[in-house]
């Protein structure tokens, strides 16, 4: 196997690494490369198989409908949740500004 | 500025966030309540606290299974998965949402003007936290810093989005006031828009007229209220029009409604490419209802407002077109239980529309809680000819204020009894006498002085005269 694959270029994970917020260095890049191409080469070593007698699933436990009553139960005191944010204003937490809207 | 000149043709597609009126969020058990103080209703659930797993509410399934069935969907097994991105209103850094196995699919919802909008899908999600900028300007882009409140934090919401099938800023507006009432008749949703139980974001294209192909469509978000999702749409298409006009391309993009510049900004950076890396959501199994539970959630449906209003047309026979109007009404303020049980109890089905819409709906808490009975024994009063419409309309007030009572008891404590016939006759004779330019053009022929006529009867009698009557007195003078 070559130490670049063919479906993940140092573009790629600079760009998923960007997504994630993550600053990698130069070198990072070089290593992560590396590293992540061998995951999705794994990733084709499956794809290869033969699972045409397969059930697909999208989970590997076998359950369904795990769910709650709509009961109200215990929710944190404010002072707790607060306790948390680096800083926080009127109840609320204080973030930095922030340049558009939500998607 | 108004809609595109002629020419062009607008296209919107709606994406309508509709927050789900369970008593818990979606994955946890704090409550799910609008108006508490900030950061009150927070767990390690909806605060995305390591370590904590969700576990979906069965309400919100029953729930959004009950939308799906009132917007004709077919209800299907479903999943879940992660939507990633990051914003401080979302503590997980990923929003849980269904992706490709949405649990509702393909439905429509049919307008009072019989035009259908398709339904892509109306899958489940959670809603996110409440961000507040905070700045000089009070503007999102100039903002300081921002405040958020976690209260809404996985409030449970169903997100309906439409096919492409409006075709003008009315009909989208008919479009979200129709769902409205969809919702609510369901119970799913208090669906109040201005607390932000309901939320649109509007895709809007144009393309020339005739032709099929769809133009390159702009998000439209930050619409508060009809008239906002109304006026937006109209500017957008203008604005789109004068891109192509002036040799431009229009580009894809989310813009924000400037309710105050009457505009649309664009607002997200062009870098921020939508790349949300949705992948299986790990902690949550599949959504797989049986067909039992599904029929349970499709009867609690209640009456929708179509049914509601092909219910009063069946009453009034063959509406015309200002009944149409009136019927509608009727069922927006929620005052068609009122007429339907009036007219059980006797009423005239014409009359008790008209008096609900046109009297009763200046107070539609009395409105509805009035004793039909009385409404009808009032109607029949009037119909008959007892009392005069004006009368009949001040009974009625007070009937309304106090929910019910004996309209003749009512209308003789108020002095109005009906005018004997002689003393109309004498009234009648007076205004003619007083008006004899009139009565000439009456008697050459001009009917139209009828109405003046009986308006000036109607003066001299503080209202007590009936209009049948007077009309019936002038046809006897004019021999």
């Amino acid at each position: 196997m070559s130490e670049q694959s063919a479906t993940l270029g140092r573009e790629d994970v600079a760009h998923v690494a960007s997504l994630a917020r993550l600053a990698l260095t130069d070198e990072e890049l070089d290593r992560f490369t590396v590293q992540l191409a061998r995951v999705i080469d794994h990733a084709r070593d499956v794809a290869a198989l033969d699972v045409a007698e397969v059930e697909p699933t999208s989970h590997p436990v076998p359950m369904r409908n795990v769910l709650r009553p709509d009961v109200v139960g215990e929710c944190l005191g404010r002072h707790e949740v607060l306790a948390a944010a680096p800083e926080c204003e009127d109840g609320r937490f204080k973030v930095p500004r922030v340049i558009g809207e939500a998607p | 500025m108004s809609g595109p000149s002629t020419g062009w043709e607008i296209v919107v597609g709606l994406e309508v966030h509709c927050e789900l009126q369970t008593k818990t969020k979606l994955f946890c058990a704090c409550p799910n309540a609008f108006g508490d103080e900030p950061n009150t209703n927070v767990c390690p659930v909806c605060l995305g606290l390591p370590g904590s797993l969700p576990v979906l509410n069965e309400q919100a399934v029953e729930l959004a299974m009950r939308i799906g069935a009132a917007l004709h969907c077919e209800v299907r097994s479903s999943s879940f998965h992660r939507k990633n991105y990051f914003y401080p209103d979302m503590p997980k850094d990923y929003q849980i949402s269904q992706y490709d196995q949405p649990i509702n699919v393909g439905g429509y919802l049919e307008l009072p003007d019989g035009s259908r909008v398709g339904i892509v899908r109306a899958h489940i999600e959670e809603d996110t936290g409440k961000t507040s900028h905070r700045g000089e300007s009070g503007r999102i882009h100039s903002a300081d810093y921002a405040l958020v409140d976690y209260n809404r934090s996985g409030v449970p919401l169903v997100e309906i989005v439409t096919e492409p099938d409006i075709r003008s800023a009315a009909q989208a507006r008919a479009f979200v006031a129709e769902l409205r009432g969809v919702l609510v008749a369901a119970e799913a949703s208090d669906a109040r828009m201005e607390e932000g139980s309901l939320r649109i974001d509007a895709n809007v294209s144009v393309r020339a007229e005739g032709t099929e192909q769809l133009g390159t469509r702009c998000e439209i978000k930050n619409l508060n209220s009809l008239r906002s999702l109304g006026l937006a749409i109209e500017h957008e298409a203008a604005r789109q029009v004068a891109v192509i006009d002036a040799g431009g391309r229009v580009v894809q993009e989310t813009r924000h409604w400037d309710e105050q510049g009457g505009r649309t900004v664009p607002l997200r950076s062009k870098e921020e490419a939508f790349d949300y890396r949705y992948f299986p959501e790990p902690d949550l199994v599949p959504l797989d209802p049986d067909a039992d539970w599904k029929a349970r959630a499709a009867a609690g449906v209640g009456m929708l407002p179509a049914e509601r209003r092909a219910r009063l047309a069946a009453l009034v026979g063959s509406p015309t077109s200002q009944q149409t109007d009136q019927l509608q009404a009727a069922v927006d303020q929620g005052l068609d239980d009122l007429v339907v049980a009036a007219v059980e109890a006797g009423a005239p089905a014409g009359l008790a529309l008209v008096r609900a819409v046109n009297e009763l709906a200046v107070d539609l808490v009395a409105a509805r809680a009035l004793d039909p009975g009385s409404f009808a024994a009032l109607l029949q009063l009037e119909e008959s000819g007892a009392l005069s419409p004006t009368q009949a309309k001040t009974v009625l007030a007070t009937l309304r204020d106090a929910g019910g009572g004996d309209p003749g008891a009512i209308a003789r404590s108020k002095g109005f009894e009906a005018l004997a016939e002689a003393t109309l006759e004498g009234v009648v004779r007076d205004v003619v006498d007083a008006h004899p330019d009139e009565w000439a053009r009456y008697l050459a022929g001009d009917d139209k002085l009828a109405g003046f006529f009986t308006g000036q009867v109607m003066k001299a009698t503080s209202g007590k005269a009936n209009g049948k009557a007077v009309a019936g007195a002038l046809r006897r003078l004019r021999g």
